[in-house]
């Protein structure tokens, strides 16, 4: 099978370009990309990327894959290959350090102004703070987030301002927390999400919810965060 | 995060409500338009007048001519600060479109109550 990869070491390279390899597929067997990628690095050891758990947990290899965001590890070759050939790129937007490897810090950076963890000013409990299974329940959806940016990288709207719109993952998060009963900084997240850039850049196109690769909403969560902005007005 | 100078309302919310808010107006006010020629099929001069003679309806022309400057405000600096990376571009852009639509909405309002 025909693989194309995305190749740019900036030591070396004056520009990225991209690299075809030929892979033996074994028969009778649907393997995933990333399998893949560990064949080509048997042929070139150079091949740079990202991977850790290899089940779509740890949310590190994050690609384009055949023009789709997702993780290498559960996207298998009978989903991703088209006409014959695999393309594999990083995920788009990001500053690339080497390969398949992306420059995270705006994403992080994002992620960290939404206060990523729980705020309360009430004297903590003995043991923990307890929580009805009806207000659990409604951080089902939001919690499973890995990380992965497969969304923020798949929407415009952070590609052109990923210094100031949160983007997809980091507003998943945002409503992780405004929803949690036992976090009681509600009315200061809202206020700091209030500019015309942090949340009201999402457009609603939807790509986010059209790669994430756990299932997630991100656009609803948004939808959540604009209407508690709009009652707290109002 | 501070709000930039060039958006049109105070906060992101109020310029996402305004842009809805002038959408519903913009559409009520085509629906009426679209109405008053199905059952005025061969218009005459005389009744077009009569229509803007109307106080009402002047109010509802000049409701809407405002939601126009507004709406073409908000979105156009939205594709403004997505897409003109360049200050100085990104400035004379928007001070064309702020005059542009400035000049509409006084020649719209001399139209209006001028007839
Ligand atoms: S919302 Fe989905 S796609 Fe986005 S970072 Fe989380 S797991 Fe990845």
């Amino acid at each position: 099978m025909l693989v194309s990869v995305y190749r740019y070491n900036p030591e070396t390279d004056k520009k990225p370009y991209m690299k075809d390899y030929q892979v033996e597929i074994p028969e009778g067997k649907d393997l995933m990309v990333l399998d893949v990628l560990a064949l080509i690095k048997e042929q070139d050891e150079s091949l740079t990327y990202r991977r850790s758990c290899r089940e779509g947990v740890c949310g590190s290899d994050g690609l384009n894959i055949s023009g789709k965001n997702g993780l290498a590890c559960v996207t298998p070759l009978s989903e991703a290959v088209k006409g014959g050939k695999l393309v594999l790129r990083p995920l788009p937007g990001l500053p690339v350090i080497r390969d398949l490897v992306i420059d995270m810090s705006l994403f992080y950076k994002q992620y960290e102004k939404i206060q990523p963890y729980l705020i309360n000013d009430q004297p903590a409990p003995a043991i923990e703070r307890l929580q009805s299974p009806e207000d659990r329940a409604k951080l089902d959806g939001l919690y499973e987030c890995i990380l992965c940016a497969c969304c923020s990288t798949s929407c415009p709207s952070f590609w052109w301002n990923p210094e100031r719109f949160v983007g997809p993952a980091g507003l998943l998060q945002a409503y992780r927390f405004l929803a949690d009963s036992r976090d009681t900084a509600t009315q200061d997240r809202l206020a700091n999400l209030d500019d015309p850039f942090s949340v009201f850049r999402c457009r609603g196109i939807m790509n986010c919810v059209n790669v994430c690769p756990k299932g997630l909403n991100p656009t609803k969560a948004i939808g959540h965060i604009r209407s508690m902005l709009l009652h707290k007005e109002i | 995060m501070g709000v930039s100078i060039t958006n049109f309302g105070r906060s992101g919310l109020h310029d996402w409500m305004i842009q809805r808010a002038s959408a519903v107006i913009l559409a009520v006010y085509s629906v009426f338009l679209l109405g008053f020629f199905l059952t005025h099929p061969d218009l005459q001069f005389s009744e077009w007048k009569a229509l803007f003679g109307h106080l009402g309806f002047r109010i509802f022309s000049l409701l809407a001519l405002i939601s126009v400057c507004a709406h073409a405000w908000i979105g156009l600096w939205t594709i403004s600060t997505d897409y003109l990376k360049a200050t100085g571009i990104r400035f004379v852009f928007q001070a064309a479109y702020v005059i542009a639509l400035f000049v509409y909405l006084v020649w719209g309002i001399e139209i209006l109550w001028g007839v």
